[in-house]
């Protein structure tokens, strides 16, 4: 079977200091096919990005399989590219520095792995801040090189952890756009987990609602829009019809979430 | 003034350079003013004579010179054996669990506490001045590279990860890029210490440098020389300070932006 395929996965954290171990993932399954962009949404600490941790190989199951084309996950790799909420360029390197420390670690030509660089940053509209350091850019544009930086590998897979999270709701709404028209031009499978519902059913073609933890998946949707899309579907009614059941089924979860206080 | 409020480059320079005339303004008080005898503190126009006797009549830029290769020969043997020692403390840690004690042990026992010893092992000669400079900096340093290089950013490790850096990448490409400023400020730090030592190994059994310009003036009494070379060291000090900040600058550009 090709793409990503998850199998009983759940995850058991030892307590911390004496305390009782914690549950984060119940027993999951999922599959994700080639090509296909499935986001994951789910009130905060239902274990998300453990799950994501996981299909990464930066976390071991507990119990379960994950599999990639048929091979077993056992630790990350350039096969599986990673974008994370927090902010995580090399501050030591330039943007096209850090768009291209994937091929370089693989052992890609210096002039192959330019052209690879330069075509990413066209792409992210980073061409003008190819030698400004990280630190000079704003949390968009450091978002932007990090994706450009995971697509750089041309991974079979792209796991998108919040990546637009920590941004405004403006800049959000661009970077939504660009990882859109980007997943039209290359057709990567793509597993995007956030808490935000918009962004879920504006991007993916699948919607899965994660339980509150331990978390489990409780309800998916097919998000039927064709593609591509434009920013305007957000405003359709049938848009709408579809934020609202998604509201309703995560609604529950978040109050569960917030009793325990997570 | 606010608390972190910045200051400009000119009021900087200023400030700093205010405190210095300050201070040689009160010495130049006390000493000129008479409340302390001649003996005890030389005024500053006499410390700067003696000083320029010193270098015309007794050859005192060898001395110096012979102190600088001192700290530098006896820093650089240091910082080639400890920095490796300590990135790999830092990214292994069974290397570390297997040298920490120890050096941990060893950072305490004082170098000048050594010298007689070393005198026993080494001799006078310039092995023994190494010695002590090596044994005052390796153990610190090999520490504090150690806690730089553990203290990286678990989340760009594993951002390196799912990029497909393996061991020698995330040590060679992550670990050390990201804790070289730090390593460099160590290193800027230790060697301040290191002037500390290589005075004491020439107070102590010696024919030649700084100190043992120092211990010679006192038993002339000439305050204004002891002074003088006392001040040598704080100049050289602040030089050496200035060019690792500005090789520091030079090399890690993204560390000040
Ligand atoms: N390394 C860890 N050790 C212990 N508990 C953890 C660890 N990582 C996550 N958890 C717990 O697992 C739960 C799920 O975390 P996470 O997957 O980060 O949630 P989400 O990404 O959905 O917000 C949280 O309650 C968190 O406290
Ligand atoms: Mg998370």
């Amino acid at each position: 079977m090709s793409g990503v395929v998850v199998k009983g996965v759940s995850r058991t954290f030892p307590g911390v200091r004496g305390g009782d171990p914690v549950q984060a993932l119940a027993p999951v399954d999922l599959s994700v096919g080639e090509g296909d962009f499935v986001a994951i949404l789910g009130p905060s600490g239902c274990g998300k990005s453990t799950l994501l941790r996981i299909v990464a190989g930066l976390d071991r199951p507990t119990t379960g399989t994950v599999t990639l084309d048929g091979k077993p996950v056992t630790g990350p790799g350039a096969d599986r590219g990673m974008v994370f909420q927090s902010y995580t360029l090399f501050p030591w390197l330039t943007v096209v520095e850090n768009i291209e420390f994937g091929p370089r670690e693989r052992g890609v030509g210096a002039a192959e792995r330019r052209a690879v660089a330069e075509k990413l940053m066209a792409q992210v509209g980073l061409t003008q801040f190819a030698n400004h350091y990280p630190k000079q850019l704003s949390g968009g544009m450091q978002q932007r090189a990090a994706l450009a930086r995971a697509l750089a590998n041309d991974p079979k897979v792209l796991l998108l952890d919040e990546p637009f999270g920590a941004l405004d709701h403006q800049t959000r709404s661009l970077m939504q756009e660009l990882l859109l028209s980007i997943w039209e031009t290359h057709r990567k499978t793509v597993l995007f987990v956030t808490h935000d519902i918009e962004e879920a059913v504006f991007m993916a073609n699948r919607v899965l609602v994660m339980s509150a933890r331990p978390g489990r998946f409780k309800s998916e949707v097919t998000i039927p829009f064709a593609h591509p899309r434009s920013y305007k579907l957000k405003t359709t009614p049938d848009f709408g019809r579809l934020e609202e059941q998604l509201t309703e089924d995560i609604r529950g979860e978040t109050i569960i979430a917030v009793q325990a206080g997570f | 003034m606010k608390p972190l409020e910045p200051v400009s480059t000119t009021a900087r320079v200023v400030l700093g350079i205010s405190f210095f005339v300050i201070f040689f303004a009160a010495w130049a008080a006390v000493t000129f003013g008479g409340l302390v005898p001649k003996i005890f503190l030389a005024d500053p126009v006499t410390m700067v004579r003696e000083g320029w006797y010193l270098i015309t009549n007794h050859g005192f830029l060898a001395d110096i010179a012979v102190t600088v290769w001192r700290v530098v020969g006896g820093f650089i043997l240091a910082a080639l054996i400890a920095v490796p020692l300590g990135l790999a403390m830092g990214a292994y840690k069974p290397v570390e669990a297997f040298f920490e004690p120890f050096v941990s042990f060893a950072r305490y026992l004082p170098a000048s506490a050594f010298i007689p010893l070393f005198i026993l092992w080494a001799g006078v000669g310039e092995k023994q001045k190494l010695l002590v400079i090596f044994v005052g900096s390796v153990f610190q340093i090999v520490l504090m590279v150690a806690v730089a290089v553990g203290s990286i950013r678990r989340d760009l490790v594993e951002a390196a990860l799912t990029l497909g850096a393996r061991d020698a990448g995330i040590v060679g490409r992550v670990m050390v890029p990201y804790a070289a400023p730090q390593i460099a400020e160590i290193l800027r730090l230790v060697l301040g210490w290191a002037w500390t030592y290589v005075i004491v190994a020439e107070l102590i059994g010696s024919s030649s440098g700084i100190g043992h310009m120092i211990i010679e003036s006192q038993a002339l009494l000439a305050t204004g020389q002891m002074i003088f070379g006392i001040i040598v060291i704080g100049v050289i000090g602040l030089i050496s300070d200035f060019l690792f900040k500005a090789v520091n600058q030079k090399l890690f550009p993204w560390s000040t932006i």
